[in-house]
């Protein structure tokens, strides 16, 4: 199934984006004014790869279960009165089959709470491990830069693989019925586009309009001002504003957002097709409407990407505060020098059995975030905090290392002459277990003959009681 | 002599994905945007010295209409590997704001 523009369109198609990711904040006015304007879908996507691995890793939501709740049950009540579809993906933040089961059985949840009886379509597009290294054997697997080649054993260090969906699966469902769509991992831009794809809007204006809006208010010129945004897709072009007479859209706060968090202003490779907006027109309609044409899309072989997660070494920290002058004077030389002992110090009572550990100190107040030797003649900091890391093959090694290191870390003088100084600790006991590190370890994408292949669509019935 | 934090309104930085840093800078009005935003002095190397990049994988998009450079270059460091200080790169254009822009590169 190929997206195509009807002839006969219709529209205006209306979708309300009400939160740049489900569980953040979906506000009831602006829902109430969208809402009186006529909206045909409420989507959202609810995760990203943006704040790491772990996620994927280990299957859980990055927002809190609560907050999830909180905003399903507005947009649910929002939705099943003004009978509407609510679009979801990218379910409990990284998509897979674990996230997407954990936001399903809250909306189970809060579908009992209001009473009402949704059709729901999950869709799920976690790949198994086998099934990714046939496809690669068969050469369907593409590296994109920086990494290389896909190989097994890349494949054997993730958790968990989800191959990120196009709007394809969500349009099949809307057309089968689905009142509420609960998908794993798609393009942001997909779960907003789908449903005026579905209605044969035309493909460049839909998909610039689902850019424009899925980060929610951001494309606003207030953007801490509107939780959502509205746009409005017609045969030309698209409309956007905010769903509040207080904030309003600029040309530039809308051009502007095409820049954010792309690697490219002009392009946006989505599966099936490239979003190409270097000719694009940004006006503003009145003070707080901007209108957007010349938006197009090119048609390519459709590839899914995938995302893929694992885990690495284990990690313990500890954290002390330092405001002793005789080392705020000399900060990059009592680094230097503490952290050469506390390897030593790490050798010599763990011996061999530390494998090859890695301890790193992070001046805090100093230059923790760039690791660069600030310029000679640099004022000495008031204070400065120091976070110890130690990485080791499993978190007893990571540990028995932080233990070993603890006295020297705690006590280490600059001034071997004077008696010896205590720094602050901040919490005992004063190690912390903080578990593996996690990676995305795929950069590639994976060409498919057909857009659901690698999709599963389950329904959940809640009138019969039980998943159909 | 202009550094990039002078010549420049606004300069962000952001991961674009886990494998790709973008950085957007919005530069002070069309006369800085014309005299500054081809400068060689913003080319590969730069990027090369200050992060590390592969040079062969930095990336510029000017974007007239806005009077901004877009530069994205590939990490050297996976996003949140054992040595991550910036897990979304958001602090990674403080080290362009000194960058001098007349000087030969």
């Amino acid at each position: 199934m190929r997206i195509e523009t009807k002839e006969t369109f219709a529209g205006p198609i209306r979708i309300l984006v009400p939160t740049g990711s489900l569980g953040a904040g979906a506000r009831e006015d602006e829902i109430r004014y969208a809402m009186a304007r006529g909206v045909h879908a409420i989507a959202t996507d609810a995760g990203s790869t943006d704040s790491g691995a772990a996620y994927l890793a280990l299957g859980i939501s990055k927002n809190n279960r609560g907050s999830v709740k909180r905003d399903l049950k507005v947009l649910m009540k929002a939705a099943s009165d003004a009978r509407i579809p609510l679009i979801i993906g990218s379910a409990g933040q990284a998509g897979g089959d674990a996230n997407v089961d954990w936001t399903r059985d809250i909306a189970i949840e809060v579908a009992a709470e209001l009473g009402i009886k949704p059709r729901i379509a999950v869709l799920y597009s976690e790949i198994d491990k086998a099934s990714l290294k046939a496809r690669n054997a068969f050469g369907k697997v593409r590296a994109l830069p920086p990494l290389g080649a896909l190989d097994n054993a890349s494949i054997d260090a993730c958790d968990h693989i989800v191959a990120v969906m196009g709007a394809e699966p969500y349009i099949e469902a809307l057309k089968a019925g689905a009142e509420i769509i609960i998908g794993g991992r798609t393009t942001d831009t997909a779960v907003i586009a789908s449903y005026a794809l579905w209605k044969g809007a035309p493909a460049g204006p839909a998909w610039h309009a689902a850019k424009v809006a899925e980060c929610g208010g951001q494309c606003a010129v207030n953007r801490l001002a509107s939780a959502g945004a509205l746009i409005s897709i017609d045969g030309d072009g698209f409309e956007v504003e905010p769903p509040s007479l207080e904030n309003q859209c600029s040309p530039h706060s809308v051009s502007a957002h095409m820049l954010y968090e792309n690697s490219n202003p002009f392009l946006l490779t989505e599966p099936g097709g490239t979003l190409d907006v270097t000719n694009a027109d940004y006006a503003a309609l009145d003070h707080r409407v901007v209108r957007v044409t010349g938006s197009v899309w090119k048609p390519d072989p459709y590839t899914m990407k995938l995302e893929g997660a694992g885990r690495g070494r284990y990690q313990t920290i500890m954290l002390i505060g330092i405001q002793d002058p005789d080392v705020l004077s000399r900060v990059d030389e009592f680094h230097d020098k503490m952290l050469a002992l506390l390897y030593q110090r790490a050798r010599d009572t763990v011996g061999p059995e530390a494998g090859d550990f890695h301890i790193s100190l992070r001046m805090y107040g100093w230059n923790a975030v760039s690791g660069d030797k600030p310029p000679p003649g640099t004022p000495a900091p008031r204070e400065i905090g120091v976070l110890f890391v130690a990485t080791a093959d499993t978190q007893e090694m990571a540990t028995q290392i932080a233990k070993a290191c603890n006295p020297y870390f705690f006590h280490f003088p600059i001034e071997l002459d004077k008696e010896l100084p205590s720094y602050g600790f901040a919490f005992s006991p004063a190690d912390i277990e903080r578990g593996p590190v996690y990676e995305f370890k795929l950069n590639h994408v994976v060409e498919v003959d057909d857009p659901l292949e690698l999709v599963r669509t389950e329904w959940i019935d809640l009138t019969k009681q039980e998943r159909a | 002599m202009a550094t990039l934090g002078q010549v420049c309104h606004h300069i962000r930085s952001k991961n674009a994905g886990p494998f790709w840093v973008t950085i957007d800078l919005f530069f002070d009005g069309d006369e800085n945007f014309k005299r500054y935003s081809e400068s060689p002095v913003l080319g590969p190397e730069l990027f090369q010295r200050l992060y590390g990049a592969d040079p062969r994988l930095v990336k510029r998009y000017p974007v007239p209409k806005l009077q901004m450079v877009k530069i994205s270059y590939a990490r050297s460091n996976v996003q949140g590997g054992e040595v991550e200080r910036d897990m979304h790169c958001g602090q990674q254009f403080a080290r362009l704001l000194d960058v001098e822009l007349d000087a030969k590169t």
